[in-house]
């Protein structure tokens, strides 16, 4: 099975190695910049690898982003559990107990996918306000939950098309009511759609910087609030934004490499294809 | 049967929680923007307790396009266009390309398969602060050709004042004529396959005449604005650009991918048969076959472009001019000029924008459901 040297796969493996170079880049770049000492970091020479790794940025950049860290852990698993216990019920219906007009209300579901989210910002913070729920997190975690019913039930109701509704049929013929179905057949059969549910919204929400920059206040800043703060702060030195970003991106980049099968279903399933 | 009634009567009650919520969240609120776009909330006054709000129609939509203080949001709405195309040619045509060398199932296809995405999963924060460090005037991506014996380039990646095809704002109607007179060719060159006679006649002529017309007669049209003001291409964006197509060509190739997997061994091998070279092979049977696929990336990508907020607040600030785009003007209309009407504005002229490229969809992808079920 050795495969013959010819001048395709020559042409073929040195432009994805150089593409490889290209995505890896930025990588690279944040990784020794943050490794540096502050006053080894200067413009001609921000490509070099440091003599001598100072891992201490990592630490002190822990310690600013830390309260950032902690509201983007809470604000991400609660949202996210929330949102997907919500789409899978949705899905369920949407897929197994269509009724008239089942499929306009979840094409106008979707349509909440697509919005620019600046069209519902100002109503949202208005409502927030009056709600007496602004600037904290469980605010931004009800923003979350709702945003991102269209996609979770978008998930869910694909995933849900997979199960034959020959079994729902002879369940119901069994005596098996609405709820009964969905607690002893169809959440059962749910992990893999949980999982793929979960790690998309998990990422969304980790990522998110609109609503976490207007919607709550200091002490509530997600991690990409606090981030940005960091980054933009002029006196400080390159190391620490390079080692914050990379502590941002560590827990959704650990996602992405352990669970990447997940992870490109849920990028896929996002797309609305079915 | 009555069993089986009373079950879809709670199923729809178990679905009606979510339903009043995206009632009021998503089609409420949107409607409550129009209404607040209409008034004249903002100033000083904005943040009182009970503000005397006065309903002034479309003064504020009429400010933004030809008020005097508001060049910066037509040259934000300016920039968005030219961001949204190059990044969709962008992002297409390298996920598309890297989806094809993929595709010849080279070694190693996992790892390179998550080199290419893992820029996806990253937030806009963190791919704004790492590149706003590589496109350093004096140092990053500019001192790359040194490495190779070349000149150190010089170009501000996310400063530059330099602006090109630039055009008179002043002359928005025969600007506006020119893209209606584009568009209707456009569709008119679609339909010419399926009926000529009718393409001809509906699209490629009126579109033909209308663009001949404003290019003879244009200069009789009135103009809306009394000091000439230019916009264009900013070449300050182009370092956004660059950074959201590495953040975002990835997605597209996985699209691609997973088409061109889709694809039956036994067309691939038909196409062989039929003397295709690989070559013609994609340019003739699979992308053609993934029409579905662009489409869906060129939803996906142009409403992520028109809402486009983080990754240019990490890059260049919010307070660059260059650079801005409209749902960043939102954000400092409406929360740090605390110009809420005309903040609602601004975002019911992107929502419009959106709404351009996802209704239709939306309303396709619903008939193509129907049809099945």
């Amino acid at each position: 099975m050795t495969r013959k040297i010819t001048l395709g796969s020559v042409l073929l493996y040195s432009t994805l190695a150089v593409l490889v170079i290209v995505y890896l880049t930025p990588a690279y770049m944040a990784l020794i910049t943050a490794l540096k000492m502050p006053a080894d970091i200067t413009l001609p020479r921000a490509w070099e690898i440091p003599a001598t790794l100072n891992w201490s940025s990592f630490s002190e950049a822990f310690g600013m982003l830390r309260p950032n860290l902690v509201n983007s852990l809470i604000l991400t698993i609660c949202a996210t559990a929330l949102s997907t216990v919500l789409g899978s019920l949705n899905g369920y219906v949407f897929s197994k107990w269509k009724f008239p007009g089942s499929e306009i209300v979840f094409t106008l579901f979707l349509f909440g996918m697509f919005i620019p989210y600046q069209v519902i910002l100002i109503p949202l913070f208005q409502t927030l306000r009056a709600m007496n729920l602004y600037g904290g997190l469980p605010g931004l975690i009800l923003a979350h939950v709702v945003y991102g019913l269209p996609i979770t039930s978008l998930i869910f109701r694909n995933f849900y098309a997979q199960i034959p509704t020959a079994l729902i049929e002879s369940a119901r013929l069994d005596g098996a009511g609405f709820f009964s179905i969905y607690t002893r057949i169809v959440f059962p059969l749910s992990v893999p759609g949980f999982v793929v549910t979960s790690l998309w919204q998990f990422t969304q929400i980790w990522n998110e910087f609109l609503w976490g920059i207007c919607l709550t206040k200091y002490t509530a800043n997600p991690i990409t609030v606090g981030l940005a703060q960091l980054a933009g702060g002029q006196a400080v030195s390159w190391n620490l934004p390079m080692a914050g970003s990379i502590l941002a991106a560590i827990p959704v980049l650990a996602i992405y490499v352990f669970l990447g099968r997940y992870f490109i279903r849920g990028l896929l399933a996002g797309s609305v294809k079915e | 049967m009555r069993e089986v009634s009373r079950d879809k009567i709670k199923a729809f009650l178990a679905l009606l929680p979510s339903i009043i919520l995206i009632a009021v969240f998503v089609y409420g609120f949107i409607g409550n923007t129009v209404w607040i776009s209409m008034l004249d909330w903002g100033g000083v006054g904005a943040l009182a307790e009970n503000p005397t709000l006065n309903f002034v129609g479309v003064q504020n939509y009429f400010d933004l396009f030809t008020g005097f203080l508001d060049g910066r949001f037509r040259q934000d709405l300016v920039n968005a266009v030219y961001y949204s195309v190059l990044l969709l040619a962008g992002a297409v045509g390298i996920g598309m390309f890297i989806a094809i060398l993929l595709d010849r199932k080279p070694r190693g296809e996992d790892f390179l398969r998550t080199v290419f995405l893992y820029p996806m999963s990253l937030s806009f924060i963190v791919t704004g602060t790492i590149w706003r460090w590589l496109l350093a005037p004096q140092g990053g991506v500019n001192i790359v050709p040194t490495f190779f014996g070349g000149e150190k380039l010089s170009f501000q990646w996310l400063s530059s004042k330099q602006a090109v095809l630039l055009f008179n704002w002043q002359n928005l109607l025969p600007v506006m004529l020119y893209v209606a007179a584009f568009v209707l060719i456009v569709i008119g060159l679609f339909c010419l396959k399926g009926n000529p006679p009718r393409a001809l006649k509906r699209y490629l002529l009126p579109g033909l005449g209308l663009g001949v017309a404003v290019w003879l007669f244009g200069d009789l049209l009135p103009q809306i604005y009394f000091m000439e003001e230019t916009h264009g291409f900013n070449l300050a964006t182009l370092g956004i650009i660059l950074a959201t197509i590495w953040q975002y060509s990835g997605y597209t190739m996985a699209l691609y991918l997973a088409g061109f997997n889709g694809i039956s061994q036994d067309l691939m091998d038909a196409a062989r048969l039929d003397g295709a070279s690989d070559w013609g092979y994609y340019r003739h049977v699979a992308i053609p076959m993934l029409k579905p696929i662009t489409i869906s990336a060129v939803i996906i990508l142009s409403h992520i472009s028109l809402k486009m907020f983080d990754l240019i607040f990490a890059m260049t600030g919010p307070d660059n001019a260059e650079t801005g785009h409209p749902a960043l003007n939102m954000y400092l209309t409406t929360f740090r000029a605390n110009e809420f009407s005309k903040g609602a504005a601004i975002a019911i002229v992107l929502f419009l924008l959106a709404a351009m490229f996802i209704v239709p969809y939306l309303v396709s992808s619903y008939r193509q459901r129907r049809a099945r079920s």
